[in-house]
C-alpha cells in the first residue's frame, strides 16, 4: 500500500498518454501487421489469413520487380542524402567553428532551408531540375556550361541521386547545427592540453576533436537516415508518383489508392523494420551510455 | 495529506482529458429513415466539373420536388482523396446516398463486394436501354446486371494538333492510318519541332491503348480487358513495336510532364500532335487557343474509346428513393444536357440535340451514335483500379528501359492478377 502511494499518482498521471500510445501507435502497428498477413487486395475486404505470402510476393512476384526497384531507388537516395548532408554539415560547422566573421548570419542562412516544408521546396526544385531547357539547365546554358546540363531525376539509373539534392540542401544546415553544438561542447581544456603537448592543428582535430564528435555524428545519421527512409512528400512534389522515382513510402500510397490494403500494410511493415534496424541499436547504445553515467 | 493532494491533481487531470475525449466523439447519425436529403458524393469541387454538378442539381430540384441535394464533394488528387474517403465510409457501412465512380470495370470491386445495388429494372422503366447506345450497355453490363448511370461520356482516342505547326510542315490532310501518321511525324521532325507531345505514365498508357485498338481492332481490343484476347496475341507484340517507334517521336522529358504540360507544348508551337482525351477541347477553349485540329487516332477507324463518370445506388443508402430520383435525373435528357454543356463532355444519350453543344462536342456526338464503343483502361472503364495501377507502372518502366519482353510479361501478369477469373 505504501509503495502504491509512491508510484500510484505518477502512474495515474502518465496513464492517459500511455493509453493513447498503446492504442494509437502500438495498437495500430499491430493492426497493420495483421492486415499485412491477410489477403485484403481490393475493396471486397479480407477473405482470410495468408501468412507471410504478401511479403514473399513483394520480393518474388511483384510485377516488373516493382518493390525491389523501389528499394533500389531508396538506397541510392539514402546514400546520397546521408553522405551529402554529413559532409556539407561537417564542413560548414568546421568553417564556422574556426571563427568566421558574422557567424550568426551564416548560421541562420544555412539553417533556414530547414524551415521550408519539403512540399514547398519540392515544387521549386521540380522547376529547377526540369530535364528539358528550363531551370538549372537554362542557367548552365546561359553561363556557357552546357556540358553540365543533364536529365536530373528522369535519368533511369542515377535519377534518385538528383532527387536527393533538394533534401541535402534542406537538411545540411540542420546537421551543421548539430555538429556546431558538438564542437562547442568540447571543453577548452582539451584543446589547451593538446596545444601544450605540441599537437599540430591537424593532430588536434584528428585525435582530439573528431573522436569527441562521434555521438553527435551518430545522432545526425539516425535523424537524417530515418527521414530519408520515410521520404514521401519531396518525391511526390518533384516527380509525382511514378515508376521512375518510386520509393516504398510512395508505393504504399499507390497500393492504397488501388485498395490493395494487404500489400500496402506489408510494405509499411517492411519500412518500419528498415527504420527499426537503424534506430533500435542507437536506442540501446544511448540507453547504455546513460546507465554508465 | 501529501498523497491526497497529488492524487487529486492527477484525478482532475485525467477527468479533464476523458471529458475532452468524450466531447470529441460527438454524434453523427442524426437523420432517420424518413430522410429527404440525398448526399451526392463526388470529386467535382471546382471548374467546369463543379459547374456541371450545379447544372445537374438544378435539374434535380425541378424533377424531384421534396428531395434536397446535399453536396458531399471531396476535393483534390483527381479523385484520389475522394476514393479513399469513400472506401473507409463503405467499410464502416456508412455509405453516401450515391457516389461518383468511373463507369465500367472500376465498379467491379464495389459490385463484387456487394456494396452497390443492381438497377437494371430501373434502366427499363426509365427508358435508358433505348437512349444509350448498345455498345455502352454491353460495356456496362456485368453478369446480366447494370449497376450505374453514366452522367457523361468522354472520348480517349483523339489526337490534337496545332494547325499552324502541321501546315508549316506541309501536312495537308489528317493521317488515316499508322503509315500516314509516321510520315506526318517525320515531316514534323525535319522541321525541328517535337512531333508528338506526351506526358508521364498514364498518358503513355492512353497512347499505347490507342495503338492497340489500331493493331488489334475493336473486338479483340475489348477482349484484352474481358479475358477473351490473351496479352500474348501477336497483335499486342505489333502494338508494342509501333508504340516503341512512336515514343522515338516524343519529347525526351516526357516523364516529367503532366498532360497539361504536353498540351502547352502543342499550344506554344513546340509540338505538332498530342493524344489526349477530349477534355482537352474544353481546356483549349478555356485557355483561348483557337488553332487546334483534332482527329481520331490513326487506324482506329470509327472506334469510340469511351470513359464515363457515373452514379450508383449504394447498398444501405439512407434515402434510396431520393437516390433513385437523382439517378433518374442523371440519366434524363434534361439532366445530361444541364451537366454536359457545362462540363465539356457529351451526353451518353443518343437523342440529345447537337445544336446545344460546341463544335468539338457536336462531332463527338455524331461519332458516339454511329461508332463502335470500346472501354479505356487508363480511365477505369476497361479495368479495375489495381489493374490500372499495374498498367501505369508497367508503362512508366517501359518509358525508361524500352524492354519489350518485360512489358509483355508485366501486362500478362497484370491480366492474370486482376483480370476476370474464368
Amino acid at each position: 500500500m505504501r509503495r502504491m502511494r509512491q508510484w500510484g499518482p505518477g502512474l495515474l498521471l502518465l496513464s492517459p498518454s500511455l493509453i493513447l500510445l498503446a492504442v494509437f501507435v502500438y495498437g495500430l502497428i499491430a493492426w497493420t501487421a495483421k492486415v499485412s498477413l491477410s489477403d485484403e487486395h481490393n475493396a471486397r475486404g479480407s477473405k482470410g489469413f495468408v501468412g507471410l505470402q504478401n511479403y514473399v510476393d513483394l520480393f518474388t512476384k511483384d510485377i516488373n520487380d516493382r518493390f525491389l526497384h523501389s528499394l533500389k531507388n531508396l538506397l541510392i537516395f539514402t546514400v546520397v542524402f546521408l553522405v551529402g548532408t554529413m559532409l556539407l554539415g561537417l564542413l560548414w560547422a568546421f568553417l564556422l567553428e574556426r571563427g568566421v566573421k558574422g557567424e550568426g548570419f551564416f548560421r541562420t542562412v544555412y539553417l533556414f532551408p530547414m524551415a521550408v516544408s519539403f512540399v514547398a521546396s519540392g515544387v521549386v526544385w521540380r522547376w529547377l531540375m526540369n530535364p528539358a531547357d528550363g531551370g538549372l539547365n537554362a542557367v548552365f546554358d546561359g553561363f556557357g556550361l552546357g556540358f553540365l546540363q543533364n536529365t536530373w531525376w528522369t535519368n533511369p539509373d542515377w535519377g534518385m541521386a538528383a532527387m536527393a539534392l533538394p533534401a541535402v540542401w534542406q537538411l545540411s544546415g540542420y546537421v551543421m547545427a548539430l555538429f556546431l553544438a558538438g564542437f562547442r561542447g568540447i571543453p577548452q581544456e582539451l584543446r589547451e592540453a593538446a596545444a601544450m603537448d605540441g599537437a599540430s592543428t591537424y593532430r588536434l582535430y584528428r585525435n582530439v576533436i573528431f573522436p569527441q564528435l562521434t555521438p553527435v555524428a551518430l545522432s545526425a545519421l539516425i535523424i537524417v537516415g530515418h527521414m530519408s527512409m520515410k521520404m514521401f512528400d519531396l518525391i511526390m512534389s518533384v516527380s509525382g508518383a511514378q515508376w521512375l522515382t518510386e520509393v516504398p513510402a510512395v508505393y504504399v500510397w499507390q497500393a492504397l489508392l488501388t485498395s490493395d490494403y494487404s500489400k500496402a500494410a506489408a510494405i509499411s511493415i517492411i519500412l518500419l523494420l528498415l527504420v527499426a534496424v537503424v534506430i533500435v541499436p542507437y536506442l540501446i547504445y544511448t540507453n547504455r551510455a546513460e546507465k554508465n553515467r | 495529506m501529501r498523497f491526497t493532494r497529488r492524487a487529486a491533481v492527477a484525478a482532475v487531470g485525467i477527468a479533464a482529458l476523458l471529458t475532452a475525449g468524450a466531447c470529441g466523439s460527438g454524434d453523427e447519425g442524426g437523420d432517420g429513415s424518413g430522410s429527404t436529403k440525398v448526399e451526392v458524393f463526388t470529386w467535382w469541387a471546382d471548374g467546369g466539373e463543379k459547374a456541371g454538378l450545379d447544372g445537374l442539381v438544378s435539374a434535380f430540384g425541378t424533377a424531384c420536388a421534396g428531395q434536397t441535394f446535399e453536396n458531399g464533394a471531396v476535393a483534390g488528387g483527381a479523385g484520389a482523396n475522394a476514393k479513399s474517403v469513400l472506401a473507409s465510409r463503405l467499410q464502416q457501412n456508412d455509405p453516401p446516398d450515391t457516389f461518383q465512380a468511373h463507369a465500367g470495370a472500376e465498379l467491379l470491386d464495389y459490385i463484387d463486394a456487394g456494396q452497390v445495388e443492381d438497377i437494371s429494372a430501373d434502366y427499363d422503366s426509365w427508358g435508358l436501354k433505348q437512349a444509350f447506345p448498345q455498345g455502352l450497355i454491353d460495356n456496362l453490363t456485368v453478369d446480366g446486371k447494370i449497376y450505374s448511370v453514366p452522367a457523361n461520356i468522354h472520348r480517349a482516342n483523339v489526337v490534337w494538333s496545332n494547325k499552324k505547326v502541321t501546315a508549316a510542315a506541309g501536312i495537308t490532310t489528317d493521317p488515316k492510318d499508322l503509315t500516314e501518321f509516321f510520315a506526318a511525324l517525320d515531316k514534323l521532325k525535319t522541321k525541328g519541332v517535337t512531333p508528338l507531345a506526351i506526358g508521364k505514365d498514364w498518358t503513355q498508357l492512353m497512347l499505347f491503348e490507342s495503338v492497340l485498338i489500331t493493331d488489334l481492332g475493336p473486338e479483340k481490343f475489348t477482349g484484352l480487358w474481358n479475358g477473351t484476347t490473351p496479352w500474348t496475341d501477336p497483335g499486342v507484340a505489333k502494338g508494342i513495336a509501333d508504340f516503341k517507334r512512336l515514343l522515338t517521336y516524343t519529347n525526351k522529358d516526357r516523364d516529367a510532364l503532366d498532360w497539361t504540360d504536353a498540351e502547352k507544348l502543342v499550344m506554344d508551337g513546340k509540338a505538332g500532335y498530342q493524344l489526349m482525351g477530349d477534355w482537352e477541347a474544353a481546356d483549349l477553349d478555356a485557355k483561348g487557343f483557337k488553332d487546334y485540329g483534332f482527329f481520331t487516332f490513326p487506324g482506329n477507324g470509327t472506334t469510340f474509346q469511351w470513359l464515363a463518370d457515373s452514379f450508383v445506388l449504394p447498398k444501405g443508402a439512407k434515402n434510396a428513393e431520393g437516390t433513385k430520383c437523382w439517378l433518374k435525373t442523371v440519366g434524363s435528357a434534361e439532366g445530361q444536357k444541364a451537366f454536359n454543356t457545362k462540363k465539356g463532355s457529351i451526353p451518353a444519350r443518343t437523342d440529345a440535340a447537337p445544336a446545344d453543344y460546341p463544335k468539338y462536342q457536336q462531332a463527338a456526338m455524331a461519332d458516339w451514335k454511329s461508332a463502335k464503343q470500346v472501354p479505356s483502361c487508363a480511365h477505369g472503364a476497361g479495368c479495375s483500379q489495381g489493374w490500372q495501377g499495374a498498367a501505369n507502372s508497367a508503362l512508366g518502366a517501359y518509358s525508361t528501359k524500352q524492354d519489350d519482353a518485360a512489358l509483355t510479361k508485366a501486362l500478362v501478369a497484370a491480366a492474370e492478377q486482376f483480370g476476370k477469373k474464368k
